[in-house]
């Protein structure tokens, strides 16, 4: 792909392509944690018994 | 010729500057503040114990809810929005988020939040919210906003709702409680709205939008909200009335509602020729905070009771 095919971004640009990216990694992470934990307590103690 | 000249041939295209912020602001967080408040009252108003970390995920759940809804309103309502001084500075007619963008950000969260709380919590309060959020975008925005001047009357009813999905969470039922807490939220929009509408008519007259002072007159709106006000200061009271919550909560709910009464009476009183409407802004600021003083009252009221009733277990 030629260079002057390719858009450029600016600076401002970049940064808030950045920062949505973080935002966006951030809230997936909560969302693992919060389903993980969740999961956890509505197993309750019942996630030990088990046979190994 | 390579799919990006394509793109970028389009006078529309532009890469997005939106930070963080410019989403969270279509969330509408002040409005979402309140929904998360009543909804915190309602879950713990609930008879019975909800473990807190799931607690703590129905109310994200139902505040994500709310915000996808407001996010959804940005999208359809930014012709509007542009028009009128209150609403001109958010995210969409200031052009830092495309409506297209606004439009997938809600699609989304309004998904998310519906799947989250019924995995996560139960499926009455996931369906309660799924239901607030399709009466807000699509009843409310997309009808009655335009169309009536009672688009706040039926439409407060998706600003109502927060407490009974709180409480349906934490029970997996609604009931007579809830529904009063809804009564009040319900109750106490039009006034709220109506006292905003008379000191900035001109605006919604602008955008087209038909608020009662633009259809019925500033007079009738003024009568109306005196009437509301009438009958949401009774039923703030009807928790203590009906014996469910203490005489505390009884005369907070009662003077809050008095003091709402004193502001609707300086409003139907107000002289036409009051250009100023100080009357009405402050019958605004005032209902706000009746709105929150009563739910404050109520959840000081059960928090007191519950520590009461441990330490005497």
């Amino acid at each position: 792909m030629d260079s002057e095919d390719m858009v450029t971004m600016s600076v401002a640009q970049k940064r808030a392509q950045r920062s949505r990216s973080v935002a966006i990694g951030i809230a997936l992470a909560v969302l693992v944690v919060m389903f993980y934990v969740a999961t956890i307590i509505k197993f309750g103690p019942a996630i030990l018994d088990r046979a190994f | 010729m390579a799919l990006v000249d394509d793109i970028r041939s389009e006078p529309e295209f532009r890469l997005s500057e939106a930070t963080p912020g410019d989403y969270f602001a279509l969330l509408k967080p002040r409005v979402m503040s309140l929904v998360v408040f009543t909804a915190v009252v309602g879950v713990l108003a609930a008879p019975g114990s909800m473990n807190p970390f799931v607690a703590i995920i129905a109310i994200v759940a139902i505040a994500v809810g709310a915000g996808a809804s407001g996010a959804l309103n940005m999208w359809y309502d930014a012709d509007i929005d542009a028009i009128m001084s209150r609403t001109s500075k958010r995210p969409v007619p200031l052009g830092r988020v495309l409506p297209g963008e606004a439009l997938v950000f809600g699609l989304v969260l309004s998904v998310l939040s519906v799947m989250t709380l019924g995995v996560l919590v139960n499926w009455l309060a996931a369906s309660l919210l799924a239901f607030t959020i399709f009466f807000y975008a699509v009843v409310y925005t997309m009808w009655l906003k335009r169309s009536t001047p009672q688009n706040i009357v039926i439409g407060g009813a998706a600003g109502a709702i927060p407490p009974v999905i709180g409480w349906a969470a934490a029970t997996g039922t609604v009931s007579l409680e809830s529904v009063i807490m809804f009564m009040i939220i319900f109750l106490w929009t039009p006034p709220h709205f109506w006292a905003l509408a008379l000191f900035k008519s001109g605006d919604y007259g602008r955008a087209g939008i038909p608020m009662m002072p633009n259809v019925k007159g500033e007079l009738s709106t003024r009568r109306q909200i005196f009437a509301y006000t009438l009958v949401v200061a009774p039923v703030g009271v009807l928790p203590w009335a009906l014996g469910y919550v203490s005489i505390g909560y009884g005369v907070a709910a009662a003077l809050l509602g008095a003091g709402f009464l004193w502001h609707a009476w300086r409003v139907l009183a107000m002289s036409p020729d009051d250009k100023a409407m100080k009357p009405a802004k402050q019958m605004f600021f005032y209902s706000i905070l009746y709105l929150f003083g009563i739910f404050a009252a109520y959840l000081l009221d059960i928090l007191v009771w519950r520590a009461v009733a441990l330490v005497g277990a």
